[in-house]
């Protein structure tokens, strides 16, 4: 049973949020009528909508754009995969300290250091195009595969040093419990390092997902016919700028859902660590 | 005679150029609770480390069963399996249920089927007073239900020897009590117990043996009333004066 001075507060409370709702609304919509005015009113806004923002360009350009974001699509979750599980491993091998790992422990600290260094653009220009030139058999000639080689061997590097450093962050109290509890070195970091490095560096992955969701539209450099290969052949054929606005905007919303999702996992976490 | 559980034969541990254990040797016989008491910062918390070897000795041997498990050949992950240990600071896994921390020892490292693990973790639990927070993560527990838990955990997997650090420090007393119970009852029930406490009085209800450790060396050894009651170092007079007059004893 609630006191009426409960009540009493609780009714207050919610006329305030009413209030505060309102005047988030009136003030957005002022703001959103200043801001279309004076942008309407620019002298060179008509030529900006026209090479921009070109409605009837947008629409003819937009099948085209779909089709290569399809493929941009199926390259960031093959890709994706390949980089989470190939991470995993160069960091787990990078905390090893058996000395039998350390050939391993080395190259993967070499490897991390030169893929993480390198500029995205000339790995892809050595992958894509160096590596068919050499004429080696088994060497695949698909600019689409080969830009995902490319990719991966670039982010596998970056989201590696990601996992190494949520392993790292690992109070040692936790390994030591768990052995203690006679764990083997393998089931301690299986079962109770790796879990909770993957639950700490979650915000970070998500980063670099989004990040990973973009540099997929790299591929095009190589020739492959993915979203902005297709815009910039759109482009070429109207002279004119809207086709790229089109494919930037599907970039854009894909990142969204990401983000959201990222939002999300937090707040279960919260809701599973700090609820009652 | 037969042989004790555990035969700690001189053992040193250093920390850089800093010596916590400076030659430390001690015996827990079978069904024995030995009490290991000294000011903070004199190496008990250590001392418990490198009898379950998560401290490479510096010197000296660690003997379970006779057996010597500080030997770098022997496999401290199979010796640590004959050990519970109860960390002063709660170590429980944050990212388990409380039933996945008591049950993983046994699922992961003894193969006991889930089924059963989960009804023996539950009967733990049930004893220490939180069977109904089985389904909790350990955040949602205060300290003292979180190292009930770990107590529970550490006895799940039946180790023979059971090394306590400080377990009561962060209960409130009529948890201590409860807690004290629970000591005791494993103690008749035949469990081999070393535990480092803060608590006195505890000590002195519940141990066979107190040794007193002062600058890394085991000044004192005794039956509890002797110890606490009638001390013949003169550092374990003064400990204990200071105890006194801050109303703990
Ligand atoms: N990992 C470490 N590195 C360096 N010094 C350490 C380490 N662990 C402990 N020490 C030092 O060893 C000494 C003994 O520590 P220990 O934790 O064993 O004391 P304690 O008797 O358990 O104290 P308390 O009653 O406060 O728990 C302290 O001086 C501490 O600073
Ligand atoms: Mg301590």
């Amino acid at each position: 049973m609630t006191s009426e001075l409960q009540r009493e507060r609780l009714a207050y409370k919610r006329s305030r949020s009413r209030r505060s709702t309102l005047v988030a609304l009136l003030s957005t919509a002022v703001f959103a009528v200043a801001v279309g005015v004076t942008i309407a009113r620019a002298p060179g806004w008509p030529r900006v909508r026209q090479s921009f923002f070109n409605v009837e360009i947008a629409w003819r350009s937009l099948p085209a754009i779909l089709e290569g974001l399809w493929l941009n699509l199926r390259v960031l979750v093959v890709c994706g995969a390949l980089i989470l599980v190939l991470a995993l491993g160069v960091a787990t091998l990078r905390t090893l300290r058996s000395p039998v790992w350390f050939p391993l422990r080395a190259l993967a600290t070499v490897y991390v250091d030169l893929f993480r260094g390198l500029p995205l653009i000339i790995l892809l220009y050595l992958v894509g195009f160096g590596l068919p030139a050499l004429r080696l058999t088994g060497v695949p000639n698909d600019f689409v595969v080969l830009g995902g080689v490319a990719l991966v061997l670039a982010y596998t590097a970056y989201v590696a040093e990601v996992f190494r450093a949520g392993i790292e962050s690992i109070h040692p109290s936790q390994v030591a419990a768990a052995r203690s509890l006679g764990l083997g070195p393998r089931q301690t970091m299986r079962l109770v390092v790796l879990p909770q490095a993957v639950r700490r560096v979650m915000p970070a992955l998500l980063n670099d997902f989004v990040a990973l969701q973009k540099d997929c539209g790299l591929i095009s450099v190589l020739g492959a016919v993915d979203a902005v290969r297709a815009a910039q052949i759109e482009q070429a054929r109207s002279f004119n700028f809207t086709p790229y606005v089109v494919a930037g905007l599907l970039f854009v919303l894909l990142a969204v859902p990401t983000a959201r999702f990222a939002d999300a996992l937090g707040r279960r976490v919260e809701r599973r660590q700090g609820g009652r | 005679m037969t042989e004790p559980v555990l035969s700690v034969r001189g053992v040193v541990k250093r920390y850089g150029g800093n010596t916590v254990l400076d030659g430390v040797s001690l015996d827990v016989r079978e069904h024995e609770v030995v009490t290991v008491i000294g000011s903070s910062g004199s190496g008990k918390s250590t001392l418990l480390r490198c009898v379950n070897l998560l401290e490479e000795l510096d010197d000296g041997q660690v003997l379970l069963d006779g057996v010597d498990v500080s030997d770098p050949r022997v496999n401290a992950d199979l010796a640590r399996r004959g050990m519970g240990i109860v960390f002063q600071a709660f170590n429980l896994f944050p990212h388990m249920s409380v039933l996945d921390n008591v049950t993983l020892a046994p699922r992961v490292v003894h193969a006991v089927p889930r089924g059963e693990a989960e009804r023996n973790a539950l009967d733990l639990l049930e004893r220490v007073g939180l069977a109904d927070r089985a389904g909790s993560y350990p955040e949602q527990l205060s300290g003292g239900q979180q190292q009930r838990v770990a107590i529970a955990r550490a006895l799940a997997y039946s180790p023979r020897l059971l090394l306590l650090d400080e377990i009561t420090s962060a209960l409130d007393p009529e948890l201590v009590g409860e807690v004290l119970a629970l000591v005791r009852e494993l103690a008749e029930a035949g469990r081999t117990i070393l535990m480092a406490t803060h608590e006195m009085g505890f000590a002195r209800q519940v141990a066979d043996r107190v040794v007193f450790l002062d600058g890394g060396r085991l000044v004192e050894s005794g039956p509890p009333d002797q110890v606490l009651g009638e001390p013949v170092h003169p550092r374990t007079r003064q400990f204990l004066r200071r105890i006194i007059d801050a109303g703990r004893l």
